[in-house]
């Protein structure tokens, strides 16, 4: 999903404005334009002359006692205009970001970490040809066939390996995902749903096999943020059948809606783009983090096309508050979806701008 | 102690109020100066340390290589080592500012990671100087100074601050603060990549911090990062680091508290002489305590406890004076007493219990030790003798201990040829004391010898004198070893500081040959002159010759301290005050001069090879000779810039000596040069500017060991007035019958001024010469051991002439006056205390 990538610039403390009107940019940053064809496995490589990129990667883990969890990792590049022409090799023409969380039940909170650093080989860096970006010991990585990803945290970690069930799933119009109503904030946009998961994790210092079932977004861009808009929500669902759904939903000062899209994917392969009328969210129960005293919808109705959808989370608090590192707040969990009492899917939600406006 | 008894003896000391006042004040200085020593030290250490602690972070290694960095592809290269939990990359420089006279030091770092390893430089954006972007941190026109170096540099946020980058100037705006670094430490932080591009250090870092995975053996993860290093690069713990910063300091300091030591030593000995002419005089006093039934113990026990009441006194005294002149010390030279080594530290001033504790009990222990002879003496006399008038006498007979004598002198000598314990001259040291002690234990022979020439002279007054001496050689010991001591180590000091200035001197004209120097860093800052600067130098009408320098330091093992690096045109080592034997060095070969430092350090000899790290590379050379380095304690070593120039392939230089043509005119040649090299950017001096300060310098160093020496003399000085003051009084009873004899008052002052006329003489004639040995013993050992430079011998002969003939007067005055005081009791009384 697009939209992440502002407040997650955020969370590590650079926010890369696409706020910021291109004229007052130092460097060009070449425009998303529609038309464009993404080949693979190119474009799952980075694209550095855009401003910002990434990763993510969510879903949930079944353990051998079935104990299951949300994961999330994400890597970030960003390009930030500054010392282009620098020939340093510390010189901050590129970064890289990195965050993980656990969703745990029996902790009842997530556990996450995260990585920042300057691209800098061979510590941190994107490539270009296919997906492979690392920050240290962290990477995700594309072999021909299946992606892995590592994390290393002080009190989890996870290998994981990702093997997708068909072809990338382009969002928009061919990959190229419109952001509000002025075209110009858009995205090359593609997911990989139905990654089918197996690897380790480690959480409270034993190591446990795990599989399970996970989402890959890549998207890129340069200018992506309409003015005016608080925060979004987001969601990104596997769904039991074999198809997939993403929508997402731009915020106003007010809480509606300025501007919302999906993709819907079925099983047979068929991938329908969902319009800003045929996309809407509605808040079912609310709940109000102790920590921040923000209130977060974890329960919502999603009207996907006319289907009457329902979304609960794993747990209540998967809220992230890194206010003391960066000064983010938000809200980011491992979902299962329902439609008319019945669970069709898993996935991911994620939801900005509720403790407070975002700065942008 | 009963009431009775600390009234006979602690009243004793109340009766000689003088004698009493002098002994308490010279524990009091030595408590004092030595305490006040161990404070700044201590302080300034602490302080210095902290620094180094803040500064090191988290970090549990720090790769260390030269002044001008190393390689920075081992940041990536360590940073992603199995061993490691995080790695902070820092680029640090002293830079020069434009127009200010001085310069400030600057972290280059990566803000992203520094906060992992080092949170003390993590930069903090100030609220109004942070973009929409909030990349600030990362923009490479900004710097972040620390509260320190705000204030004295009179910049805030916003403001704008004049850096020197290579020969140019460049205005970086002031984006926020370095709230980690601490009260009082002026340092700036910008981003590790515009640092490198802005000071001409592209791919060039100077420190990685790396903080190790928990359960990592350090010492093992030490080994194994240094394994694959560049050569000049180190694997050290920050621990290591301060020990060895600190280490360069131990010798200086170690030094200082051996001269507050004497001066705690002349107390002990001025104690001494007091109680001894005090027994002396109380003796039929104590024999009749004795005949009354005080116990042996009991008397040995108060007359120590006489002592052991001045040297508390005196302590107590000591530990106040010694924090009031710590905290003038610290407003005035600094914490580190002007010497140099803590520069930019300001330590405050706090009571030191452990210090001030082990201070008063050496007082104390003074005290005892001048009061333990007189006691046992005391103790062991027979009461029935004692009690006759005259018994006394038998205490200032002396026998002479040629043998013990000898001993001490001989034992010196052997102890000169030892290697110094930890770096510090311990051997030297203890050949100094011998020689003090010899010294002393020849001084009634010599006197005795002395009077033994006299005999020719026939005035009553001058047969007195002689007889007197003669027979009671113990009195010249008492009045003149505290003369001999106190002349031995002024003259000591007086030679040794006059040997050094001359040699410093010397030293300066040497190295100092051009007409003009231009320095694009002075004091170690990071300013070059690129090649094009350099040849336009050159190219100035009236130049005959330029000899550009470069400076770094190498690393040559990770034990010691780097060296410093002094690359420029050498002429085959002619350029170098050489001292020692040189080597012929093959022409296919690359020759190095090293200073007399590296050669004790390094353990390195002309003829010998030498691997020098250049650039990251071993490079082999052949050590051609050693030369005089008064500037480098940690060592120094000059090869030809064209040496290094091949080496490395750098091409600038931080310094140029220019040599003016026949004819040409200083002032227009200056004038010429700051044309082209700016206003701001680079300093032009002559040698004698530079002899000037350096001597400056140099005198500010020895500033308090100038002020410990005159206090020495000043305390010899109490000893003789003290003893004679006391002996005059001892001796009434042979004043009296004297003057029933018929000699007039008027005699008997005369009378007593020769004989501390004789005395002084016989002890400041002594003192000259041990002084003198003692000088060679600090010249040759201490200093040589302590910083490893050598000097010339230049004996100051009129000055000694002139101190000595002043010594000789005050000791006779001081005699007279003290001796004025035991005459004004009528002759008739004096002479009937024995009947």
């Amino acid at each position: 999903m697009a939209l992440r990538w502002a407040w997650h610039a955020l969370l590590f403390g650079l926010y890369v404005a696409l706020a910021v009107p291109a004229a007052t940019a130092e460097v060009g940053y070449p425009p998303v334009l529609p038309g464009k064809v993404l080949h693979f496995p190119d474009d799952g490589g980075a694209h550095p002359q855009f401003r910002t990129e990434w990763w993510y990667v969510t879903g949930w883990l079944t353990d051998g006692q079935g104990v299951e969890r949300g994961f999330q990792v994400t890597f970030f590049r960003v390009r930030p205009g500054i010392a282009e022409d620098n020939p340093s090799r510390f010189a901050p023409r590129q970064l890289v970001l990195a965050h993980a969380a656990l969703a745990d039940p029996s902790v009842g909170r997530l556990r996450h970490a995260e990585r920042s650093e300057r691209a800098l080989d061979p510590l941190a860096g994107a490539s270009t040809g296919r997906t492979q970006v690392w920050a240290r010991d962290w990477r995700l990585e594309w072999s021909g066939d299946h992606y892995r990803s590592r994390v290393e945290a002080d009190d989890f970690a996870f290998d994981l390996r990702f093997d997708p069930a068909a072809a990338p799933v382009l969002n928009g119009e061919g990959g190229f995902s419109q952001k509000a109503g002025d075209p110009k904030h858009a995205s090359y946009y593609y997911s990989r749903p139905q990654l089918a998961v197996a690897g380790s994790l480690r959480v409270d210092g034993a190591t446990v096999p795990v599989t399970g079932r996970a989402w890959l977004d890549h998207e890129w861009s340069s200018e992506l943020m309409p003015q005016g808009a608080r925060g979004w929500d987001w969601i990104g669902i596997n769904l039991d059948d074999g198809g997939s759904l993403m929508a997402f939903r731009m915020r106003d000062e007010q809480g509606g809606a300025m501007w919302a899209a999906g993709t819907l994917r079925t099983a047979q392969g068929e991938t329908r783009a969902l319009r800003a009328d045929q996309v809407a969210f509605t808040p079912l129960r609310r709940w109000r983090s102790p920590r921040t005293g923000a209130e977060y919808a974890v329960e919502w109705a999603i009207d996907i096309d006319g289907r009457r959808l329902q979304l609960r989370p794993l747990m209540d608090d998967q809220e992230l508050d890194s206010r003391r590192s960066t000064g983010a707040v938000y809200w980011e969990g491992a979902v299962r979806l329902f439609e008319a009492g019945r669970e069709i899917g898993r996935g991911y939600l994620e939801m900005t701008g509720y403790a407070e406006r975002l700065r942008m | 102690m009963s009431a009775v008894l600390r009234r006979i003896f602690l009243a004793s000391l109340a009766r000689r109020r003088l004698a009493t006042a002098l002994s308490l004040f010279a524990i009091a200085l030595g408590v004092a100066l030595g305490l006040a020593v161990q404070i700044i030290h201590s302080a300034a250490l602490d302080e210095f340390g902290r620094g180094m602690h803040l500064l090191a972070g988290e970090a549990d290694l720090q790769v260390i290589g030269p002044r001008e960095g190393f390689d920075d592809a081992e940041y990536g290269r360590l940073a992603i080592r199995d061993e490691v939990a995080d790695a902070s990359p820092v680029l640090e420089l002293d830079v020069r500012l434009p127009g200010r006279d001085r310069s400030l030091r600057i972290f280059g770092i990566d803000a992203l990671r520094v906060a992992h390893v080092n949170p003390a430089l993590m930069p903090l954006v100030a609220e109004a100087q942070r973009d929409e972007r909030d990349l600030t941190v990362l923009r490479p026109d900004v710097l972040f100074a620390s509260p320190a170096a705000q204030a004295e540099l009179g910049v805030a946020p916003g403001g704008r601050l004049d850096v020197q980058a290579g020969a140019q100037v460049a205005s970086l705006r002031i984006a926020g603060s370095v709230p980690g670094a601490g009260q009082g430490r002026a340092l700036a932080v910008m981003d590790i990549a515009a640092a490198q591009a802005l000071f001409g250090r592209l791919g060039r870092i100077t420190r990685i911090d790396l903080r190790l995975k928990s359960g990592i053996d350090i010492e093992a993860a030490r080994r194994a990062l240094a394994a694959g290093l560049p050569a000049g690069v180190e694997v050290l713990t920050p621990q290591a680091t301060e020990d060895q910063s600190a280490g360069l300091s131990r010798a200086y300091r170690v030094n200082l508290t051996m001269l507050a030591a004497i001066a705690l030593v002349t107390g002990g000995f001025l104690v001494f002489s007091t109680q001894f002419l005090s027994v002396a005089r109380r003796r039929q006093e104590l024999a009749f305590l004795r005949a009354l039934g005080l116990d042996r113990r009991a008397l040995m026990r108060g007359l120590l406890v006489e002592g052991a009441v001045v040297g508390l006194a005196g302590g107590l005294l000591g530990i106040a004076v010694g924090h009031g002149v710590a905290a003038l010390a610290f407003d005035v030279v600094g914490g580190d007493l002007g010497a140099g080594y803590f520069r930019g530290v300001a330590p405050a001033l706090r009571f030191d219990p452990q210090a001030s504790g082990a201070y008063l009990l050496l007082g104390v222990a003074a005290g005892l030790a001048g009061a333990w002879l007189p006691a046992r003496d005391a103790q062991r006399m027979l009461p029935a003798r004692a009690l006759k008038s005259g018994d006394e006498a038998h205490m200032f007979r002396f026998r002479a201990r040629p043998r013990i004598a000898a001993g001490c002198l001989g034992l010196a000598f052997v102890l000169c040829l030892l290697p110094p314990v930890g770096s510090i001259p311990v051997f030297g040291y203890l050949a100094v004391a011998l020689i003090l002690v010899g010294a002393v234990l020849v001084l009634p022979m010599l006197v005795r010898a002395a009077a033994h020439r006299w005999a020719g002279s026939r005035t009553v007054l001058w047969q007195l004198a002689r007889a007197r001496l003669a027979a009671a050689p113990g009195q010249a010991v008492v009045a003149g070893a505290g003369v001999v001591a106190s002349v031995a180590l002024a003259v000591a000091m007086a030679i040794m500081v006059a040997s050094f200035r001359d040699s410093v001197d010397r030293w300066l004209t040497a190295v100092l040959p051009a007409d003009l120097y231009v320095s694009a860093a002075s004091q170690g800052t990071s300013g070059f002159f690129a090649p094009e600067t350099l040849q336009r130098i050159a190219a100035l009408p009236g130049v005959s010759r330029t000899m550009p320098v470069r400076f770094d330091t190498l690393r040559l093992d990770d034990r010691h301290l780097p060296v410093t690096l002094i690359a420029r045109p050498l002429d085959g080592g002619s350029r170098l005050p050489l001292v020692g034997a040189t080597a012929q060095v093959p022409t296919d070969e690359k020759p190095a001069w090293v200073s007399e430092a590296v050669v004790d350090l390094f353990a390195v000899r002309p003829g010998e090879r030498l691997v020098l790290p250049l650039a990251g590379k071993p490079v082999a050379f052949r050590v051609a000779g050693v030369w005089r380095d008064y500037a480098r304690q940690q060592g120094a070593v000059a090869i030809e810039l064209d040496d290094y120039r091949a080496a490395t392939g750098d091409l600038v230089a931080n310094d140029v000596a220019v040599f003016l043509a026949e004819g040409a005119s200083f002032n227009e040649l200056a004038a010429a040069v700051r044309r082209l090299l700016g206003e701001s950017t680079a300093r032009i001096a002559t040698p004698g500017e530079i002899r000037a300060l350096s001597l400056a310098i140099f005198d500010r160093t020895f500033l308090v060991t100038y002020v410990m020496e005159a206090v020495a003399v000043l305390i010899g000085l109490f000893g003789v007035s003290t003893s004679f003051a006391a002996l005059a009084i001892a001796r009434r009873k042979e004043f009296g019958v004297l003057r029933h004899l018929g000699l007039t008052r008027r005699e008997i002052g005369r009378l007593i001024t020769l004989e501390g006329l004789l005395t002084a003489v016989a002890g400041t004639a002594l003192g000259l010469v041990a002084g003198t040995a003692v000088a060679l013993v600090l010249i040759e050992v201490v200093n040589r051991q302590s910083f490893h430079w050598s000097m010339d011998l230049h004996l100051p002969g009129v000055a000694l002439l002139a101190f000595a003939l002043i010594v000789i007067a005050l000791a006779a005055f001081a005699a007279r006056v003290s001796g004025y005081q035991a005459m004004r009791d009528s002759a008739v009384l004096a002479v009937r205390e024995d009947w």
